[in-house]
């Protein structure tokens, strides 16, 4: 008999606390607009439709074959789209690929020719060389030179890849849980998500989403997809609740350690709209399989809209509609009513961002 | 390496030389370094099969997308029904196993405690390890620690931390005694290794016969001594940091707990430091044994002795400062990552080294291939293959698309599985007829290692695809465009086990009927102590030490 103790109420507690995020999912997409915002300029907010999602709440990006995600019997990397992932990509394809199969098929011929020359039917009587200077010292210093050769594009690598975001970048907080993502906007006035993989049709009750093909592949799709706008850098933030996860879309190059009690920052500017899915990449429990990472990439102004339907803001609209405020103010100080709803919007927005951009300088400074 | 002959040594056979105690004075209570280090060997044998077998089990779940065996087995291991996350669970618990047994009791027993044993004073011209007594009880608290890990699903759902055993899965996120018996397991295990670092440390330094020096000692001594000393050194910290998991799991600390002032990281730094020696601890007896056997079946003493000595220095001391290259994707600083992506490229300069200068043994040679040099002309080969991976992980930038991916699977797999087991068959070829006394089957050995060779390659090869194209290590399943190569690879697996059965077969056949080996079967190149004894040795050798004497041409 086993005793499966503190571990398996721990687990139920997990389930217990996952259960309601996944169950709560199918209700907010399908009623989309205003039902998951926590943000008090929801009310506010005039209705927008999700640009993502048809009338019934099925999304309407599909996955591009090949893009974002492995193909079958696929031997390389995953395509990029961003600059630093083209960067790393190219570094790997054209410098580093190349050179170890080189290298390797170097020391197989030279095996395959001693192997050859100096069989003992070949060679029955061995020379007694045993020291040669000059070679040992071109053995030494060879590797060192391409050594050298390899470490130039790779520090630069580095640096492309710790540039720190702009001030105008859209921040993006991803929260590790056992087992799914929870994500946070807190330039766009706090606009929260939970990510639950999806299930196949017959693992769920009657009546539940299931994965459909729409969605994207077995494994990989979310019931809700991380959202952000192409051409604009993104500053990904990630922290975990409970045990270390990592956030990873190889799309992108990014692989970034979700660690409790700490904010890890990086930064990345997507040039192809489409649908990307990573995977959870760090074993963080029974699920670790089972928490992946969707994100798609719209044009900035349907992202704008998707932010709206979500019921936050974008920080470009709350500061013209505090600087109309402000004019209006210094010209006729009497009316400003249209403009208040917006700022209220604001403290909320900027409150959210402080501590994150805070932890955000503090990392760079490290730098 | 330099010439050596046998001075002056007498007649081992005589009476009292071969008094061995009775069977259980001889085996539980052993103070011979010969017996040691054959129960060292049976015991890594024993826990080869049963890692190799969990490793089995993985490959079999993995060869179709989707859980196909984990809650039949998780029902066979506890009975009765189970939910799917005790089944994932259980998943984490076989990758965690596997890992530990492979690393923990699988090679360092074979490699430190079975060749070094066994070699170590031989080669040096000494009658026994420094510390007898003290060697026996570095192979018995083995046991109890091989126990420990092995009930440890037992007597809860089992240790399913990963061989890292990372904080906080490890502390707050797996409550129950299994991880504890785990890292009990493991400081067991970790104490062990220390007694043996010490014992071969004190043996190497002071029992060298006369006119061994330092600089005459065989390359597999080298390697000994040097695998010595990263244990004395990085061991202790890993002790460190899982007592520190234990006081945080048991008595309320948060040495990792970030709610109180503690940080998850501290212990992968921790871990790493003693994690990336830790590999070269696994590899560098390896390179010792290579080292010999290239030598003995080219007939030719080893290329750049100094040099071949050197690099292994070299490489364990750069291996104390690269240990942060594991951790890439954790948040570190740019410069920290530059230094560790620079640090852990000048390792492959002193590797470089060593692969040339084995080339260039052979080159000149009369080479003879029986098992031992295929197995390890086969190690030369995979161990670059590997060792280029590794040039490519070792890019902090790269690692952001690798780290955790089947990439990593894969090259860690190809410098040990391919690697260290390569050299260890390689030894315990060559070995063979010195501790048993009977020669192995030349044909059985020469298809172990070609079956071997091509079920390890179709298993891992495809492991850098799946890496690449993206897919993460430790999972159950996985999205369905990763089926392929998956069921490649357990294909691989079976390939191997085939070869694994021919291997057994192969032992089997020859304690019982093989023919009786001479003391030295290999011929003029076998020119270290171990083959101017009989097979097997005496239970006393050197009672009258031998002198070794410089022929004068290095």
């Amino acid at each position: 008999m086993r005793m499966l103790g503190l571990t398996s109420i721990l687990l139920a507690a997990g389930m217990a606390f996952a259960t309601p995020a996944s169950a709560q999912e199918p209700v907010a997409n399908t009623a989309a607009p205003v039902a998951n915002s926590a943000a008090p300029a929801a009310a506010a907010t005039p209705a927008v439709a999700d640009p993502t999602l048809d009338a019934s709440g099925k999304p309407l990006t599909k996955a591009a074959p090949g893009i974002g995600q492995p193909v079958a019997e696929g031997i390389a990397l995953q395509p990029q789209v961003t600059k630093t992932g083209e960067e790393a990509h190219n570094f790997h394809n054209h410098i580093l690929l190349p050179l170890i199969t080189v290298i390797s098929i170097f020391v197989l011929i030279l095996l395959v020719w001693v192997i050859f020359r100096y069989r003992r039917a070949a060679n029955p009587t061995p020379s007694r060389t045993a020291h040669n200077t000059v070679i040992e010292i071109v053995w030494t210093l060879v590797p060192v030179l391409i050594l050298i050769a390899i470490a130039v594009p790779s520090i630069r690598l580095l640096a492309a890849q710790f540039k720190p975001a702009p001030k105008d970048a859209i921040t993006l907080k991803a929260i590790g849980n056992q087992w799914f993502w929870s994500y946070e906007y807190p330039d766009n006035g706090g606009i929260q998500l939970t990510a639950n993989m999806l299930k196949e049709q017959g693992q769920v009750p009657a009546g539940q989403r299931y994965r459909t093909d729409a969605d994207g592949p077995r494994l990989l799709a979310t019931d809700q997809r991380v959202v952000l706008p192409v051409g604009v850098p993104i500053r990904l933030i990630t922290t975990a609740q409970d045990v270390i996860h990592s956030w990873a879309v190889p799309a992108f190059w990014i692989k970034l350690d979700a660690v409790p009690g700490k904010l890890n920052e990086t930064s990345f500017t997507i040039e192809k709209p489409g649908l990307y899915f990573g995977q959870c990449s760090e074993l963080c429990g029974a699920r670790h399989a089972y928490m992946p990472i969707a994100v798609e990439a719209v044009s900035p102004a349907e992202f704008a809209q998707w932010v709206k339907s979500k019921g936050g803001t974008i920080p470009a609209e709350v500061a013209a509609a505090a600087a109309a405020e402000a004019a209006q103010n210094a010209a006729a100080p009497a009316a400003a009513n249209a403009a208040e709803t917006n700022a209220a919007a604001e403290p909320a927005a900027t409150n959210e961002t402080a501590p994150a951009a805070n932890a955000a300088a503090g990392n760079t400074t490290g730098n | 390496m330099t010439d050596i002959a046998l001075h002056a040594h007498d007649d081992h056979a005589h009476h009292d030389a071969d008094h061995k105690p009775g069977f259980f004075a001889r085996w539980f209570m052993s103070t011979n370094h010969k017996d040691i280090g054959t129960l060292y060997l049976i015991f890594a044998i024993v826990a080869g099969i049963i890692g190799g077998s969990i490793s089995g089990l993985m490959r079999a779940e993995l060869m179709h997308p989707g859980i196909q065996y984990l809650p039949t087995w998780l029902s066979m291991l506890h009975g009765g029904e189970h939910s799917f996350d005790d089944a994932m669970h259980f998943w984490n618990v076989l990758i965690t196993a596997h890992g530990l047994i492979m690393v923990f009791f699988m090679v360092m027993p074979a490699m430190i405690g079975g060749f070094g044993n066994w070699f170590v004073p031989i080669m040096i011209g000494a009658p026994d390890m420094a510390f007898p007594r003290m060697n026996n009880i570095s192979f018995w608290l083995l046991i109890p620690a091989f126990l420990l890990l092995l009930l440890s699903p037992f007597v809860g759902i089992g240790a399913g931390t990963g061989w890292t055993v990372y904080a906080p899965l490890s502390t707050y996120g797996e409550p129950g005694p299994s991880v504890d018996m785990a890292i009990l397991s493991l400081h067991l295990a970790g104490a062990s290794s220390i007694l043996g670092a010490i014992n071969f440390i004190t043996t190497i330094f002071n029992m060298r016969a006369p006119g061994m020096t330092l600089h005459k000692m065989p390359l597999f001594v080298w390697s000994v001594l040097i695998t010595a000393f990263l244990l004395l050194l990085a061991l202790p910290v890993l002790a460190a940091a899982i007592t520190m998991l234990l006081t945080d799991r048991n008595f309320g600390t948060a040495f990792y707990d970030p709610q109180y002032g503690g940080d998850p990281v501290l212990y992968q730094h921790l871990f790493w430091f003693f994690g990336h020696p830790e590999v070269y601890i696994m590899i560098l007896p390896g390179f010792g044994i290579v080292s010999q056997i290239i030598a003995t079946f080219s007939r030719k003493p080893v290329f750049g002795y100094l040099g071949m000595a050197y690099a292994m220095v070299a490489i364990g001391l750069v291996g104390f400062v690269v240990w942060a290259h594991h951790m890439f994707t954790t948040g570190m600083s740019v410069t920290v990552k530059m230094y560790f992506t620079a640090a852990t490229m000048v390792i492959a300069v002193p590797t470089g080294v060593k692969i040339f200068s084995w080339i260039a043994t052979m080159w000149g040679g009369s080479i003879s291939f029986k098992t031992p040099m295929v197995w390890a002309i086969g190690f030369i080969f995979m161990f670059t293959v590997g060792g280029v991976t590794g040039v490519v992980l070792a890019n902090g930038g790269v690692d952001d698309y690798m780290q955790d991916t089947y990439y990593v699977v894969a090259h860690f797999h190809y410098v040990l599985s391919l690697g260290a087991v390569f050299s260890l068959f390689a030894g315990f070829y060559y070995w063979f007829p010195k501790m048993s006394g009977r020669m192995y089957n030349e044909l059985l050995g020469q298809l172990h290692f070609w079956v071997f060779f091509i079920g390890v390659n179709v298993m891992f090869f495809p492991m850098h695809f799946l890496g690449l194209q993206g897919m993460p290590r430790r999972y159950p399943d996985y999205p369905d465009a990763y089926a392929h190569w998956n069921q490649v690879a357990t294909i691989g697996y079976m390939i191997m086990a085939a070869g694994m059965v021919i291997f057994f077969v192969n032992i089997i056949w020859s304690l019982l009927a093989g023919r009786k080996a001479e003391g030295n079967p290999w011929g003029e190149g076998a020119t270290t102590l171990e083959w101017t004894l009989s097979s097997p040795p005496p239970f006393h050798q050197f009672e009258t030490l031998p002198v070794i004497e410089d022929h004068g041409h290095h």
